[in-house]
């Protein structure tokens, strides 16, 4: 990074670190919910941008990781012996078997990270195994987490549908209603991402990363000289599952809430659009990207509801055709990164230009 | 089981699964074709959906059969506009025209809402297309086969054996199938591949906009009700083997039946996610689909 990017970070580490001393309410909670957001857009940078995966899936990580947290809320929030109010209301008598355990708060934080490990994993290996890429894996992704979503909106009494899981009251002891409770979550929110973004740019300087980056660039070379492309994605997969499983955990949090229709198809497309608004290939690009773009959102979208979905449209079609390395693309040209070899798309002669 | 149930639920789910292959034809062809995913491909059902229904406003509902031009032109211009536009610029980076067309499918979407209201809008279907064949006596009593259900079957079937002859037998279909084996010797040859890609996503537009009739005549149409099906139409393009129409076929009739057999035992939400589970396993068995194509090259998009 330059002197002057470096520059421009510390600033903007700075007046993130001090906003909750001169933002109001409302702002304040909108800033900590899209950094919780920009966590899950670190994955996609990850997947998507270094290893050439498109994942439409996130939302089911995301998901996994919300409700995971969301389902030790709603159990704290219950009395002892009871039953969580949406079960009573569907005639639920006992409660399911893979609620209990989530009545530790350490097994609940434990399985943000170890369930959407565990789904990546699962899917990833299904998938990359069997040399499933490209378009493939973006319809799969985009079919699981319709399943998964379909499923949680339909049973009611286990996952109280598509109301989702609501009415929290502490967390470890904390009240979530209580005055400090606000600044406290935008903080570990802040530093939360902080230390995502340094872990994720630390392994994507090692070998490991340039590994993700080769797989990437030219899938069969890598094999060629040795490397076993498919455990490399699997890898990349379960990293991005688990910060989309963190980042749902923390937006659970910050909205109180978790339901279906936060984690579906739309979440998934939005999530990488704003990633490849802000530069797929760049961390800094996808976490800036994700973060002013849900600020807009937010603005537009209270303004002129029904104008923001054809401007949204209109993005799609435009960062597409116009930026395909996104602003990050367009400020760091010195590394002019090869657009046809990202994202895994291959020249259709490649292989006979040996190239 | 009851069979009543049962073959009740296997014709629902052939009806069903017309549609499906209706839908399914243009991504297969166009996927085969220029390796795209279109994701707005729902959205020319919607719109033969909604062409349907001013049809039937205008003209009435003895009027039926003109909304098949009507959807089929209606869809295949708009597909046309969204080939020139968006797609022919995208070529050779299908992850981003999928990424760029879902932008379309939200705009299109979003005009229906304003246009139509987000509440279905309901078609009526010629009094010759209301009544039912019953089964009286025998294991089989009572059971019915609705005509609307019969007549969207028979649809399919048609469109299904033209888009055969079409690739099988016409000039058109040996260029789409010389373009899909090798386009840099096709076009070397002659073929005007740029042309033939206007054309080729154009016509499966076209197939989604009639199978939006179908969809109309048998429940009202609304803004996502493309959205609803394309998720599926995928699925059979991925299990029947990209540009194969008849694995299309086969694997629409498959992920029919298996939906509908699920969803007389089951919930439909659960039918849906035993469905994808069911997909997932078979790629293991075939990663490229039931029918692939076959090729020497080392990669495939």
């Amino acid at each position: 990074m330059s002197r002057g990017g470096a520059a421009a970070l510390a600033l903007v580490a700075v007046g993130l670190v001090l906003a909750p001393f001169f933002l109001g309410a409302y702002p304040l909670a909108l800033l900590g919910r899209v950094l919780a957001l920009s966590i899950a857009s670190i994955g996609v940078c990850v997947i998507w941008g270094r290893t050439g995966i498109l994942s439409l899936g996130q939302g089911l990580f995301f998901g996994l990781g919300g409700y995971a947290l969301a389902m030790h809320l709603k159990l704290a929030a219950t009395p002892r012996g009871e039953l969580p109010d949406f079960m009573v209301y569907n005639g639920v008598e006992a409660l399911p078997w893979f609620w209990k355990p989530f009545a530790s708060a350490p097994f609940a934080l434990g399985m943000v990270l170890v369930l959407p490990a565990l789904a990546a994993g699962l899917v990833g290996w299904l998938m990359f195994r069997r040399r499933i890429t490209g378009v493939y894996v973006s319809i799969i992704t985009q079919a699981l987490v319709l399943a998964f979503v379909t499923w949680l909106g339909g049973s009611q009494g286990l996952t109280s549908g598509t109301n989702g899981i609501t009415d929290f009251q502490t967390f470890l002891g904390i009240n979530l209603r209580g005055e400090a409770f606000p600044r406290g979550l935008y903080w570990a929110t802040l530093l939360v991402l902080g230390l995502a973004l340094a872990g994720t740019a630390w392994v994507l300087r090692t070998p490991f990363g340039s590994l993700l980056t080769a797989v990437r660039d030219n899938e069969n070379r890598t094999r060629f000289l040795g490397y076993n492309p498919a455990a490399f994605k699997i890898a990349a997969f379960v990293l991005g599952g688990v910060l989309a499983g963190v980042s749902g955990a923390l937006y659970t949090l910050h909205l109180g809430t978790i339901s279906p229709a936060m984690i579906g198809v739309a979440f998934g497309i939005e999530l990488v659009v704003w990633v490849a608004l802000g530069g797929r290939a760049s961390l800094w690009g996808a976490v800036g990207g994700l973060v002013l773009g849900q600020l807009a959102k937010d603005r537009i979208s209270s303004a002129a509801p029904d104008a923001w979905l054809y401007l949204m449209g209109a993005l799609f079609v435009l960062v597409v055709l116009v930026m395909p390395q996104g602003v990050a693309g367009l400020l760091t040209r010195r590394r002019a990164a090869p657009v046809r070899s990202s994202a895994g798309i291959k020249e259709v002669g490649n292989v006979a230009s040996g190239d | 089981m009851d069979p009543v149930f049962l073959f009740g639920q296997l014709f629902t789910g052939l009806s069903v699964a017309s549609i499906l292959l209706l839908a399914a034809l243009g991504l297969a062809l166009s996927f085969g074709l220029m390796r795209v995913i279109n994701m707005a491909h729902g959205e020319f059902l919607m719109v033969g959906g909604y062409l349907t229904y001013l049809a039937s406003q205008w003209l009435g509902p003895d009027f039926l059969w003109l909304a098949f031009p009507l959807a089929f032109l209606g869809s295949a211009l708009l597909g046309a506009l969204l080939e020139v536009t968006v797609i022919r610029r995208l070529y050779g980076r299908p992850l981003d025209t999928l990424l760029a067309t879902f932008g379309v499918s939200l705009i299109l979407q979003q005009a229906a809402r304003q246009l139509f209201g987000s509440t279905g809008v309901p078609v009526t279907a010629p009094g010759w297309l209301a009544g039912a064949f019953v089964v009286h006596g025998g294991a089989l009593d009572g059971l019915t086969f609705p005509h609307v259900r019969l007549f969207v079957i028979g649809l399919s079937l048609l469109v299904l054996g033209g888009m055969w002859w079409l690739l099988n037998r016409s000039r058109f279909g040996m260029h789409v199938r010389a373009v899909n084996q090798n386009r840099e010797v096709a076009s070397a040859l002659g073929v005007n591949t740029r042309r033939l890609d206007l054309l080729v996503f154009a016509l499966g537009s076209g197939v989604a906009g009639v199978a939006g009739v179908g969809l109309a005549l048998l429940a009202p149409v609304n803004p996502t009700v493309g959205a609803a099906y394309i998720v599926n139409a995928f699925l059979v393009v991925v299990v029947g083997g990209v540009g194969s129409v008849l694995g299309g076929a086969v694997a629409a009739v498959g992920l029919g039946f298996v939906t509908a057999l699920t969803e007389g035992f089951t919930s439909v939400s659960l039918a849906q996610a035993i469905l994808l589970v069911l997909v997932v396993a078979f790629l293991q068995w075939k990663p490229r689909g039931l029918f692939p194509t076959r090729s020497r090259a080392l990669e495939e998009t």
